[in-house]
């Protein structure tokens, strides 16, 4: 008798939580992934050519990578309405970690046409000095003191034959720019935003994006490793160079969804 | 639904739900969390501490029982402790230690602290070990080390009179095997924490450093003179090691290929872990092979010593001069802030006595 009574109010109560369950409500916002991949002039480079003296800069020295690592921060997906939507965090690329290549900007980006998309390379003066992070602290990605602190933007490692036709160590290290000359510390911003264009998302977008790693040696400046291999980081003017060629070095190949 | 269908159904579920919510009676050893120091907590990310071997009291202190007793050993001669000395920071002053038959090891003995932070978890100068676990393996069965057999270590232990109920302790089993004896251990090691240098006290406001310790880091810190600091830690790393893997320009060829016996790529020819700076004071002498008996040397060769070879660390600046040329006072005060680096508190603490 007792079931009897409970069995019709136990299906309406199914039957209301699970009533709404299979609506074909289409979802509205995308995951966003960003996917770095490494050329030296479109051939492709991973940590399996490193240690090879296999590239040509574009003044002429041949060189090896044995190290690449680096830092975009920022993310911004600008909306013609002049709507933001921003990643304020950071992410440290290391080519011979590949689960460093990739990785997730957003969860849920609304769909829809973003007329701009852009990140920083480095760290802006905001989040480059105001902030302790441990993992970066961790990584050693920390600027001297004596240099006004904060963090490297990069660490790009090799040999090149000099010449003498000597295998040479060069450390092409960004940072701020600092002029360490003077009494004081003098800076100049080095850190600059990268723009990828419009995008159209509909869903799980991902971005794949490539930094061509002979651009850091060719355009404006062509980039003289016999002059300028290392110390680098104290060298105000030869930050400032690396700030011009790093202008072109990265591109947005594709955007998968 | 009859009357007999309903008692059948409530009886169903009396079956089903009777015994879910019994408690069940599980040993379970006292947690122990690390004590993490202020200037790690606030610098750097979190020890490594593996799920499956949670530190707790009970295991600690086995561990540590384990590790100071020459049980492990063949023979019965020789602990972890007697090339692990608490009071050079867990090594020795040999540049070679002798194992059980006398016969020396091939490479300098590494000092043991801050083991939690080597977040790569890469063990032996060349990396042979991954995790603090399977590094306490090793020195077991090594013939020129303990030179023991597992096998041989377990029975000893499960006869012993007091480690079956350690064990039991410990980990809920009385019944000894390697796994449980090097979890032991690696809780023991993640203990050994130190954070208490002059420098540390200066990075927390309590002291002041000299004008020469105060240039030493400066020196330390430049790129343009020792750039120690892309390697070896800095005021926002204490552990003062990358725990990575450099040629630092110690010879031409090598006749220890270390990192690269490991992984077989030739490009690891003759890189080594970086050793940490910390305590540097009690653990000559230094380098893999034990080459420098001094700081001054080490120093030196850094600032003028360096050899050229193909797998040089590109942070090895004007090689063919030999390095960077350091002023004697700059030398002098290098030397001064990494004695600053000596953690006095470690090497005398207690805890990590055989007491």
């Amino acid at each position: 008798m007792i079931l009897k009574k409970i069995i019709p109010i136990l299906l309406i109560i199914v039957a209301a939580v699970f009533s709404c369950s299979n609506d074909d409500t289409a979802p509205q916002s995308s995951n966003i992934t960003f996917s770095f991949s490494h050329s030296w002039d479109g051939t492709p480079i991973t940590n399996s050519d490193f240690n090879t003296i296999k590239f040509t800069n574009a003044n002429g020295e041949d060189l090896s990578i044995t190290k690449l690592r680096y830092i975009v921060s920022k993310i911004i997906f600008t909306k013609s309405t002049g709507e933001d939507f921003i990643f304020e965090g950071y992410h440290l690329i290391d080519l011979t970690n590949t689960t460093s290549l990739d990785f997730s900007v957003f969860e849920a980006l609304p769909y829809g046409k973003y007329t701009n998309v852009s990140f920083i390379f480095g760290l802006n003066n905001e989040d480059n000095y105001n902030n302790n992070y441990q993992d970066l602290n961790s990584a050693s990605w920390n600027v001297p003191d004596l240099l006004g602190g904060g963090y490297h933007y990069m660490q790009l490692e090799g040999k090149f034959i000099d010449n003498t036709s000597t295998e040479t160590g060069y450390a092409y290290h960004a940072i701020r720019a600092v002029d360490n000359s003077g009494a004081s510390l003098s800076f100049e911003d080095t850190f600059f935003e990268v723009n990828l264009g419009e995008a159209n998302i509909t869903d799980n977008a991902k971005f794949n994006i490539e930094m061509n790693v002979a651009e850091w040696f060719k355009n404006p400046n062509t980039w003289d490793l016999n002059m300028l291999n290392n110390m680098l980081m104290p060298n105000f003017n030869a930050q400032i160079l690396m700030f011009q060629n790093g202008q072109n070095v990265f591109s947005l190949k594709s955007i998968a969804q | 639904m009859n009357y007999y269908s309903l008692h059948t159904l409530l009886f169903i579920m009396f079956i089903c739900f009777s015994c879910t919510n019994e408690p069940v009676e599980q040993y379970a050893p006292t947690p122990s969390a690390l004590k993490i120091p202020k200037l790690f907590s606030e610098n750097i990310i979190a020890p490594v501490i593996p799920s499956n071997n949670p530190q707790t009291v009970e295991g600690v202190r086995l561990g540590k029982k384990l590790f100071f007793d020459p049980i492990l050993s063949g023979n019965n001669t020789q602990a972890c402790a007697s090339c692990h000395s608490p009071k050079n920071a867990f090594t020795d002053t040999s540049r070679f230690s002798n194992g059980i038959d006398g016969r020396l090891g091939l490479r300098n003995a590494m000092p043991l602290f801050n083991l939690a932070w080597n977040y790569n978890e890469r063990f032996f100068w060349d990396g042979k070990s991954f995790s603090l676990e399977h590094q306490a393996f090793i020195p077991v069965t090594d013939p020129l080390e303990m030179k023991s057999t597992w096998a041989d270590v377990t029975e000893k232990l499960q006869q012993h009179p007091e480690y079956p109920t350690l064990f039991q302790e410990a980990f809920g089993t009385s019944q000894i095997d390697s796994t449980l004896v090097t979890k032991a251990m690696a809780q023991f090691e993640r203990t050994l924490i130190s954070a208490n240098s002059k420098f540390d006290q200066y990075l927390l406001g309590e002291t002041e450093l000299s004008g020469e310790e105060l240039n030493g880091f400066n020196v330390f810190m430049d790129e343009t003179k020792g750039d120690c600091f892309h390697c070896h830690g800095s005021d926002k790393n204490p552990l003062w090691t990358d725990n990575a893997f450099h040629n630092n320009g110690l010879d031409e060829t090598f006749t220890d290929l270390g990192l690269g016996a490991v992984t077989g790529d030739p490009a690891d020819n003759g890189k080594f872990k970086s050793p940490s700076l910390r305590n540097v004071e009690f653990t000559a002498p230094y380098m893999h092979d034990g080459r420098f008996t001094t700081l001054e040397e080490v120093i030196n060769h850094y600032s003028e010593g360096l050899k050229n070879s193909s797998t040089i660390d590109p942070l090895m600046k004007k090689v063919s001069q030999g390095g960077v040329g350091l002023s004697e006072k700059d030398k002098a005060d290098l030397k001064a802030f990494l004695l600053t680096l000596s953690d006095f508190e470690f090497i005398n603490n207690p805890d990590f006595l055989n007491n």
